[in-house]
């Protein structure tokens, strides 16, 4: 790597991204469709988003798609033949510009979840195809709690480029890896190389409410908690928290087509459906929607640390900002830190 | 709002009611739901223009029902109207439910079916502006162009059921899109599975949609789901002459057979 | 370039046998239509596998046949939903797929020198009859070997053929019981509920593996006499049947606790399950 750190006009920044589509990538950049932020494929680069806090979907779409096929069958002649689309995948090499850092180290672990153990080529294939180019935070609101989470707003995990927004309209930025250096090196004079700055007093300062180690030593005793029926009064049981969270993995596997020819596809499913757990006796483990409630976050903040010694969430607030009963997580976390407190005071 | 309180207050000391469900203040100036079961906790409601949701979902959710009835809502005229429905329905009776509205700057509560049904015939219900707009702008459009934009507008539905699950008339134990015995409704979220999805929706609400918007106001992605719904609800009022949630006792418009049936197509 | 291999392509299966075991239960006897796959294949006592009926879609049962006979795979399965009434009207010759072996096993290696009580209900033998034959195949390991299987009714007992062959055998021990009502006039077995047949057994629980599958009420009422026989928690094994989709711990659905049942179980010891939430 020539330059690790840079300067670059949001001008000519523009214009690296207009290139990187001439040359045949992918760009995939925060848009606007009505009132919401989408991450979409981009082809004018003045339709991409600047000044915002968060976009409404998460990208994760981009190496977990909603529904993807992982395999055709085709029966013919008492024979059956596979189509294996992990085989068939040919991710066109992606720019993914504009995400906020809290989404680039949701997406690394989340690429880190499903690489883990059997692995998984179709998450694989796609995310070695990526590049991902951050732009850190100058603002957030009261739904963001990253740093309660152990994220920070200029976080460079995840990132291959992470950009901040400094003075005269320009942008301080990192290279972060191989793929980063890559981008760069095709943008060529448009990065002016940089001592490596300060940059911290354009970042947003955010408020630690809690840390992780509380909130998960607190759920380690917390499972039959009151307080997980009284919060989730107001749930309505969809699943735009998990739909919208970066980090939420779960997926069902449902095939469609006919016995002689069909396919078999993977799509996002959530815990907070009634259905997930339902077996086909009718017996259910969780039927009713405080338990629903109650998993979602022990499994965020309790079980996946004590698996893997990380949080499964990272503080984006997407799953508040949205939610139609506005369950509020952030203040969930902070009820549950301090009724477990109340808790040990009482014995 | 202190009228709202002084209510509140004599329904729970009087022990009138199990819950209030009412809208509190929420996260960033937004209201939420609220389920009031002490003295205490009365301050907690407000009421005022925020105030739009339709309460009435929480009269299907067991967790809630289980306090047991009879059972307040603050309701908004689209509140009241989806409550008759309900009981017109069968999935509440006359007494389950303690309406809370506003009349003439007062709080008035509604129990009997005459006053439930004289306050929805009077109140009718005030769309979000954003419903007009969007239903004028679909009715100048061709059907190629509407097709587009419902093409456009549905390629952002990632199935989350957010629009079912804000539904208080969305009360099925069992959905037709969870029955896979036959596979009515493809589980994926791709063109035809969506598509699938919202018609069966909107053929399920017909003539029972009460126009209250708030499948559109849960979309995480901001679909104007509701104008499907409200459209057919329009159909089937022009057809039949129907309109949901003025009557306790109207028979459902589209799945009632009458032997003196005008149409010939039936028999 | 692809260097991970997609774990969600099954293997495919000839169904060269099927025998029908009680009313909606059927067992298949499978076998690989490409021999070197079948040839490399091996799994261990207590594992399971995703079987599918290609466009209707996967369905998850023990493997009910004994790794120590690597010439077929034998699935048992009662006809409930969409895929096992797909599976139900397969014929023999028919292909269907097959994922796996997934899962943790019984650790039979442990148990050398001690004895075994296998507890089954209904449905629930299947899990055991893998391990069962196992341990009879390895007879010499093991000290005495008792089986106890319940069923509703006479007709609901599985593997008939075997259970004749089981109770005529010298060096095993099979009690046989239908819950009260559900015995023919011809039955020579016992009459009533599992539990209250452990219970009037009283079988050892020196040096004694217990090892228990059925439907969760049974396993609810057997726990506790066996506690009082003197068996420890650790003695006692059985396996959690959450309802699974990818088998390989990624799908989510079969998380309880810290735990996903496909990957960290199915088999869990008593001790195990008091540690976990009761998402089961």
């Amino acid at each position: 790597m020539s330059h690790r750190t840079f300067t670059i006009t949001h001008e000519n920044l523009l214009d690296v991204l207009t290139n990187t589509i001439a040359v045949g990538n992918r760009l995939v950049a925060p848009v606007r469709r009505g009132k919401k932020l989408f991450f979409r494929d981009v082809q004018e680069v003045q339709s991409i988003v600047f000044d915002f806090i968060q976009s409404d979907e998460s990208p994760k779409d981009l190496v977990f798609p909603r529904v993807e096929p992982m395999l055709a069958h085709e029966y013919n002649a008492g024979n059956v033949y596979l189509i294996d689309f992990a085989e068939k995948l040919q991710p066109l090499p992606t720019i993914l510009f504009g995400t906020r850092p809290c989404d680039a180290v949701a997406l690394s672990l989340l690429i880190e979840f499903f690489n883990e153990g059997v692995g998984d080529p179709f998450v694989e294939q796609r995310a070695e195809n990526l590049t991902i180019i951050s732009i850190a935070c100058t603002r957030a609101d009261s739904y963001c709690f990253c740093t309660s989470v152990g994220v920070s707003p200029n976080d460079s995990r995840g990132s291959d480029v992470l950009l901040t927004p400094i003075d005269n309209d320009q942008y301080y930025g990192i290279v972060l890896t191989e793929k980063g250096n890559a981008f760069v090196k095709k943008g060529g004079d448009n990065f002016i190389p940089s001592e490596p700055k300060d940059v911290a007093q354009y970042i947003v300062t955010l408020r630690e409410e809690f840390t992780p180690q509380e909130i998960t030593q607190r759920l380690a005793n917390a499972f039959n908690h009151p307080l997980w029926m009284d919060a989730s009064l107001r749930c309505i049981g969809c699943g735009t928290c998990t739909y919208v969270c970066p980090l939420c993995s779960c997926f069902d596997i449902q095939d469609e087509g006919t016995q002689t020819k069909g396919v078999r596809l993977r799509c996002w499913d959530s815990c907070g459906f009634s259905l997930f757990t339902l077996h086909t006796s009718g017996h259910n483990p969780r039927h009713i929607q405080s338990e629903r409630w109650r998993q979602r976050v022990m499994h965020k903040f309790s079980y996946i640390p004590q698996n893997r010694n990380l949080l499964g969430c990272v503080g984006c607030g997407r799953c508040s900002r949205l939610c139609p009963a506005d369950m509020n997580l952030k203040e969930h976390l902070c009820t549950i830190t301090k009724e477990m407190t109340e808790v040990k005071a009482d014995r | 709002m202190k009228q709202l309180h002084e209510r509140a207050h004599e329904l729970l000391e009087q022990k009138a009611v199990s819950v209030i469900i009412g809208y509190g203040e929420g996260t960033e100036g937004r209201v939420r739901p609220v389920f009031i079961r002490t003295l205490e906790a009365v301050r907690l409601l407000v009421w005022d223009d925020r105030c739009r949701v339709n309460l009435a979902v929480y009269l299907n959710k067991p967790e809630i029902r289980k306090f047991g009835f009879p059972i307040a809502v603050v309701s908004t005229p689209a509140t009241v109207r989806t409550i008759v429905q309900l009981i017109a329905e069968h999935q509440l009776s006359i007494g389950d439910v303690v309406v809370l509205v506003r009349e003439n700057d007062t709080v008035r509560a509604l129990i009997q079916k005459e006053d439930l049904e004289q306050y929805a015939r009077n109140n009718p219900v005030i769309f979000p502006p954003f419903v007009i707009e969007e239903i004028e702008l679909l009715k100048k459009m061709s059907i190629e162009e509407r097709f587009t934009y419902w093409q456009e507008e549905l390629a952002k539905c990632f199935k989350c059921y957010a629009c079912r699950a804000a539904c208080p008339l969305c009360y099925c134990e069992k959905c037709i899109t969870d029955v896979n015995q036959p596979q009515w409704v493809c589980v994926a979220p791709h063109p035809v599975g969506v598509f699938e999805w919202h018609i069966n929706r909107a053929m399920h609400l017909a003539g029972r949609c009460i126009e209250c918007g708030s499948c559109t106001i849960a979309c995480p992605v901001g679909i104007p789901i509701a104008l499907l719904t409200i459209e057919a609800t329009r159909v089937v009022k022009e057809e039949f002459a129907f309109t949901p949630g003025i009557d306790c006792n109207a028979p459902s418009a589209l799945s009632t057979f009458r032997v003196d049936d005008k149409e010939t197509f039936i028999r | 370039m692809m260097s991970t291999k997609n774990v969600y392509k099954p293997y495919l299966m000839r169904i060269v046998k099927i025998i029908d075991e009680a009313p909606g239960v059927k067992t298949f006897r499978l076998q690989f239509l490409n021999e070197e796959e079948g040839k490399s294949f091996t799994f261990k006592a207590g594992q399971f596998a995703e079987y599918s009926v290609f466009g209707e879609g996967e369905s998850t049962f023990c493997i009910a046949s004994s790794p120590t006979r690597r010439e077929f795979i034998e699935c048992t399965f009662r006809q409930t939903g969409r895929v096992t009434k797909a599976l139900a009207q397969k014929e023999e010759g028919d292909i269907i797929g097959f994922r796996g072996p997934y899962g943790n096993v019984f650790p039979i290696d442990e148990w050398k020198g001690k004895n075994l009580l296998f507890i089954a209900g209904g449905i629930a033998l299947p899990p055991m009859r893998c391990v069962i034959w196992n341990a009879l195949d390895l007879r010499d390991w093991f000290e005495n070997i008792t089986v106890i299987y319940g069923a509703r009714s006479v007709a609901d007992l599985v593997y008939k053929y075997e259970l004749t062959e089981w109770s005529q055998r010298t060096d095993m021990k099979l009690i046989t019981t239908v819950d009260p009502g559900g015995e023919t006039p011809d039955w020579n077995g016992r009459v009533g509920f599992v539990p209250t047949i452990v219970e009037q057994e009283e079988p050892s629980s020196t040096n004694t593996i217990a090892i228990v599958c059925g439907p969760p009420i049974m396993i609810k009422y057997t726990f506790p006499v066996l506690e009082k026989l003197g068996f420890t928690p650790n003695a006692i094994f059985t396996t959690l049947e959450n309802r699974m989709k990818c088998g390989v711990g990624k799908c989510g659905r079969c998380n309880v606790g810290p735990v996903y049942v496909c990957k960290d179980g199915p088999v869990f010891t008593y001790e195990q399950l008091l540690a976990l939430p009761a998402e089961y």
